[in-house]
């Protein structure tokens, strides 16, 4: 994969040459084929965002209001009674906190452990290095059913069933197997100007790697972290066999409770739904750009 | 990655960075794997030990007595019905997780680019590529209860309700407790869904890499969209689009929640995949021996993919070289 980033380097260059490449072409009026598949892309877009905009149309009708219209209609009013029931006969508040505690803690954990294996790997470039990035590699691949038995007996003995604890550790191996990967090889190429510089300050190894490399490297951990974090709070197997009591429940999980009880009224559950995306909406609003930079990273590594 | 641009070029592997030895020994290195490598020994690979073990013993779970099955689980995994329905499942799971969204993928990705982002603007390809991308951000639990409750039975049901709007008569079809075709065909549609926003991510990053002096020349030479398409963007973009087959198929073989929220494997076992049935057959089963052959028989099929999609690739990377 060292083409492409080369490939990438070698076309900056030339694109500096030609600031914006686009102004000549804007010049040329747009044909009646562009508009069209412009209006194509648009509408698709449309079709991928219709539920969540269903979404938003019901979650404010009241009971009798969506018993009486359709899915299509706007509200006849605004009313809060699903959001309500919602938030209060499910106790939201604590399986956002549930939720918000196990991600942060993976997504720091995990970089933390994903920048130790991957000092050796990528800059101690230990014997058998591509091995051992398999061998953790491991821990991304193998499907949660295999996991699941074991350590639900295993965290039984430990007395850490229904505790965030359970699922924290779990999760900081796995998002490390991903972090040792990519870091890997980004630390492969690391400048070794900065870390002889270092060493000839007289830096030991620990010192090097916390003072020199780190703070080079952050704008990468900082990605990681985001995606990290969105991924644990989408997990769903395995916290769904270890946290059993209603307090230690996450987010994607009250939502599943919920929608298993044959009774839920369904202003209340469509509230819910929406109630349950709106964190992870403003997530993105505000990492966005971050993700889109992390993705990409993750792709061509 | 985005620190070192100018200097990776510079680098080549053989003398890569590596911190001057003054006392210090290289082993000195492998103490900072003492946290992974524990961690990973208790999480990862005691797991995969005790279940690969489990899988030549019948054990009801609890304090019962493990019984040596010898092969007796294996043999009865290939003439388990459910167990081959499920794999056979999985062949429509990577239409719909792989396939499918690769291919609408690298059409919308190279729509956005080329069209609408060089002849409408930027913003608006930029904030279309986020609209798409936004089911990728749900967590898959919650799409999975939207779609449970658009495709309601009966006439609760939003898409019934639109389809008897649509067609005037009444639409009462039970979507995913009716027939397997419906209920297949719904979880699909959820995962392309899901899935569809991750390449067109990947692509469009993958095309900005493109020189744009290219498609100028082409089209000077009078080439269509649909040339350049596949002339320029496709050969450009190759490594992005192995790597998004290769995640996705793995994904794929792991699927657990749609259907798991969906269907809960109905009507009638049909729609079930290897990790539900695991899942399932762990919990509710009788024997957990046998949950563990299912499970170690998915993490065999996982393994392989990867490694023929690592041989793969290194080959290529070879022959680019």
């Amino acid at each position: 994969m060292t083409d492409v980033t080369q490939a990438s380097a070698a076309a900056k260059p030339r694109r500096k040459a030609n600031p914006d490449p686009t102004s000549r072409n804007k010049a040329r009026p747009r044909t009646a084929a562009e508009w069209i598949l412009m209006v194509l892309a648009v509408l698709g877009a449309l079709v991928i965002i219709f539920p969540v905009l269903l979404l938003l149309m019901n979650a404010f009708k009241s009971p009798t209001d969506y018993a009486n219209s359709s899915p299509l209609d706007f509200p006849e009013a605004l009313d809060f009674t699903g959001i309500q029931t919602f938030w209060e006969q499910q106790n939201f508040p604590r399986a956002l906190w549930n939720s918000i505690f196990i991600s942060t803690l993976v997504a720091v954990f995990a970089v933390i452990l994903s920048v130790l294996n991957s000092f050796a790997i990528g800059i101690g470039r230990v014997k058998g290095r591509t091995w051992i990035v398999l061998l953790f590699l491991m821990a991304n691949l193998v499907p949660q059913e295999m996991l699941f038995d074991p350590l639900f007996q295993l965290y039984d003995d430990l007395g850490l069933l229904s505790n965030p604890w359970s699922v924290i550790i779990t999760f900081t191996v796995i998002q490390a197997a991903f972090g040792t990967y990519l870091l890997s090889s980004l630390l492969g190429t690391f400048p070794k100007e900065i870390l002889e510089a270092a060493a000839m300050d007289g830096a030991t190894r620990w010192r090097s790697l916390r003072s020199v490399i780190v703070p080079v490297i952050k704008p990468t951990l900082s990605v990681l972290m985001v995606f990290f974090f969105i991924w644990t709070w989408n997990e769903f197997l395995l916290p769904l066999a270890f946290l059993n009591s209603p307090d230690s429940l996450t987010v994607p999980l009250i939502l599943e409770q919920l929608n298993g009880e044959r009774q839920t009224d369904t202003t209340t559950l469509v509230a819910g739904t929406l109630i349950s995306i709106i964190p992870t909406i403003i997530f993105f609003l505000i990492f966005q750009r971050t993700l889109t930079r992390g993705i990409t990273a993750g792709a061509v590594k | 990655m985005t620190t070192t641009p100018t200097r990776r070029r510079t680098v080549s592997p053989a003398d890569a960075a590596r911190i001057p030895q003054r006392g210090g020994h290289k082993w000195g290195y492998w103490l900072y794997f003492i946290p992974g490598l524990l961690l990973m020994a208790a999480i990862i690979f005691y797991p995969i030990v005790r279940n690969v073990r489990l899988s030549f013993f019948h054990w009801r779970g609890g304090r019962a007595e493990e019984q040596f099955a010898g092969l007796e689980n294996w043999t009865a995994l290939f003439q388990d019905h459910e167990f081959l329905q499920s794999f056979q499942n999985i062949f429509l799971v990577i239409i719909a997780m792989v396939i499918v969204p690769t291919l609408l993928g690298l059409v919308i990705a190279a729509l956005l680019f080329d069209v609408v982002g060089r002849r409408f603007g930027g913003k608006l390809s930029s904030f279309l590529r986020a609209t798409y991308y936004i089911p990728q951000i749900l967590p898959i639990a919650v799409a999975g209860v939207l779609f449970g409750w658009l495709l309601k039975p009966n006439s609760d049901g939003v898409v019934n309700q639109f389809l008897t709007t649509i067609t005037g008569d009444e639409v009462t079809i039970n979507w995913l407790g009716g027939s397997y075709g419906t209920a297949m065909a719904s979880v699909m549609v959820l995962m392309i869904w899901i899935q569809i926003g991750y390449p067109i991510v990947i692509f469009m990053a993958a095309l900005q890499r493109v020189d744009p002096e290219l498609y100028e020349a082409s089209e000077l030479d009078g080439a269509n969209w649909f040339e350049r398409f596949r002339a320029i963007t496709l050969p450009m973009i190759r490594p992005e689009v192995f790597v998004v087959s290769l995640t996705t198929t793995i994904a794929a073989l792991k699927v657990f929640a749609p259907v798991f929220i969906l269907t809960q494997g109905g009507p009638n076992k049909s729609t079930y995949v290897p990790s539900f049935y695991a899942y399932n057959e762990f919990i509710n089963g009788q024997d957990k021996g046998y949950a563990a052959t299912i499970a170690t028989a998915v993490t065999i099929v996982v393994f392989i993919v990867a490694v023929i999609f690592i041989r793969v690739q290194s080959r290529a990377e070879r022959k680019d070289a």
